[in-house]
């Protein structure tokens, strides 16, 4: 088996333009949602998101590439300019014909959906434009990104609601340590702040009219955030033999289901695939100082992971720091994982543990560190990243320090 | 019977797969068989039926001002609300 590292990181999201920015303001428990601005906000009852507001696209995209990126692509492909860049890696030849892109995304391109579907039915044009299928299909940015970087792999784009990212992430971790791919460009983005999007989740009435405050007793719903994270996950070997600068190691991943109810989450599904993760990378409960919670901030989730992590970990679920990082960024849904991911490289790399903010009061029924509201420096050599999806389907990675 | 309870009665009652006639005042959702979703739902065609709005958090159902601790209690407070809303 092949040993797995990630060798470039890049992000658009509500705290940064790029992983330095969003570090940054992950290590200051910066909040990053604000009043959404966009057409039709006015008939929203809910109004807050992690929006990225000062996206511009003169300069990064022309004419042509406009018509053809949705806004999902659009941070797709920035993300991922970003961490093909710090990978210095040139998909030429052989290494382009043995890399891919396995990304993850929810409602791919349902901006263009929701500003086509408004022109014919609202507006009652008969006509719209000969692009629109191509834009909004979920896996537009993942051909993209293979075209744009001549990838000629193992491409597509995986639909997991909120654990895609994960999903994904896992499926070009093992593809790697299998042999079949030398580099996976992977990760995930979502662009689901606009009417429609926010209105469909408004109707599940599990959304916060004022903020995600995650673990918190007084927690009263999720967030949603907007945005894209991509890494390089590449072979050991060939990273080391061409001097690449290490991120961390990826060692495990384990995905289970949960096979019970549509949106309730159950302890035994995020428990299994905690424990999962942690036999597949071959380390023992007790090596784990971190890990990066789905921490949704609404009533059933957070309980419910804290009842899976302790029963996964036993009593060294008392030793580790776990926090939820969408209380800053919001809930990326299909490119959250990826995001998230970014806070397990800073916990190995820098020492930085990216706090919960929000947070009020202590809830008996998630009695955990939750790193509440100030970063916490802290050596550790071992995290996990929890993705726990509606459906019942979850995805947990596991990291390590560079090796 | 007044209407709306009339109408809140035919919503639990769709909700639960029971006839309207074997649905109590007293009763609570729970013991109806209606979950939380199934809540969500009714309260989705109780906002369409009276064109009113619901503040219902999933999240903090008991801390919500609408009261759904029994199907009187529930009249109750589409009543209010209707006279709030429509006033």
């Amino acid at each position: 088996m092949k040993r797995v590292v990630i060798t470039g990181a890049g992000t658009v999201n509500a705290l940064g333009l790029d992983v330095p920015a969003t570090l940054a303001a992950m290590a200051e428990g910066k909040n990053g949602i604000s009043d959404l601005e966009f057409r039709d906000v006015d008939r929203l009852a809910i109004t807050i998101g992690g929006q990225i507001h000062d996206w511009n696209t003169e300069g990064r995209f022309n004419r042509q590439q406009m018509a053809l990126y949705d806004r999902f692509t659009q941070f797709t492909l920035a993300a991922a300019q970003q961490a093909i860049g710090q990978s210095g890696l040139e998909f030429v030849g052989d290494l382009a014909l043995r890399s891919g892109v396995v990304l993850g995304t929810s409602g791919g391109g349902l901006t263009t959906q929701d500003d086509n579907y408004r022109m014919v039915y609202e507006e009652g044009k008969n006509r719209v434009h000969p692009f629109v299928v191509p834009k909004l299909m979920n896996n537009a940015a993942t051909s993209h990104v293979s075209m744009e970087y001549n990838l000629k792999g193992p491409c597509f784009t995986v639909a997991t609601a909120c654990a895609s990212s994960n999903h994904a992430m896992g499926q070009a971790f093992n593809m790697i340590r299998s042999g079949m791919a030398t580099a996976m460009v992977t990760g995930g983005s979502e662009s689901m702040l606009c009417f429609g999007g926010v209105k469909a989740w408004e109707g599940l009435r599990v959304m916060s009219k004022d903020a995600c405050r995650p673990f918190s007793i007084n927690r009263n719903g999720m967030v949603q955030g907007e945005g894209a994270a991509v890494f390089v996950f590449e072979d050991y070997d060939h990273a080391k033999a061409r001097g690449a600068e290490i991120l961390a190691e990826v060692i495990g991943f384990a995905m289970t289901s949960d096979a019970s109810d549509i949106v309730m989450p159950s302890k035994q599904g995020a428990a299994r695939a905690i424990s999962g993760a942690i036999q597949d990378a071959r380390i023992n409960a007790s090596e784990i100082g971190y890990i990066n919670a789905h921490g949704t901030g609404t009533a059933a989730n957070d309980k419910t992971e804290c009842a899976a992590v302790a029963d996964a970990l036993g009593s060294h679920a008392d030793n580790i720091m776990i926090s939820s990082t969408k209380s800053m960024h919001g809930h990326l849904i299909g490119g959250t994982g990826a995001v998230e991911l970014l806070a397990c490289i800073m916990a190995l790399k820098d020492g930085i543990i990216a706090p919960t903010i929000n947070y009020e009061e202590p809830d008996p029924e998630c009695a955990l560190d939750v790193v509440p509201n100030e970063a916490r420096d802290a050596k550790v050599d071992v995290v996990l990243s929890n993705a726990f999806a509606f459906g019942g389907l979850n995805a947990v990675l596991a990291l390590r320090k560079v090796p | 019977m007044s209407d709306v309870k009339e109408k809140i009665i035919e919503i639990i009652a769709e909700q639960a797969v029971l006839d309207p006639s074997d649905v109590a005042m007293d009763q609570s959702l729970e013991e109806l068989g209606i979950d939380s979703l199934g809540l969500v739902e009714s309260i989705f065609a109780i906002e369409e039926t009276f064109d009113i709005s619901v503040p219902f958090n999933a999240n903090e159902p008991d801390q919500s001002d609408f009261d759904i601790s029994s199907v009187s209690a529930i009249v109750k407070a589409v009543e209010a609300l209707i006279a709030d809303q429509k006033s």
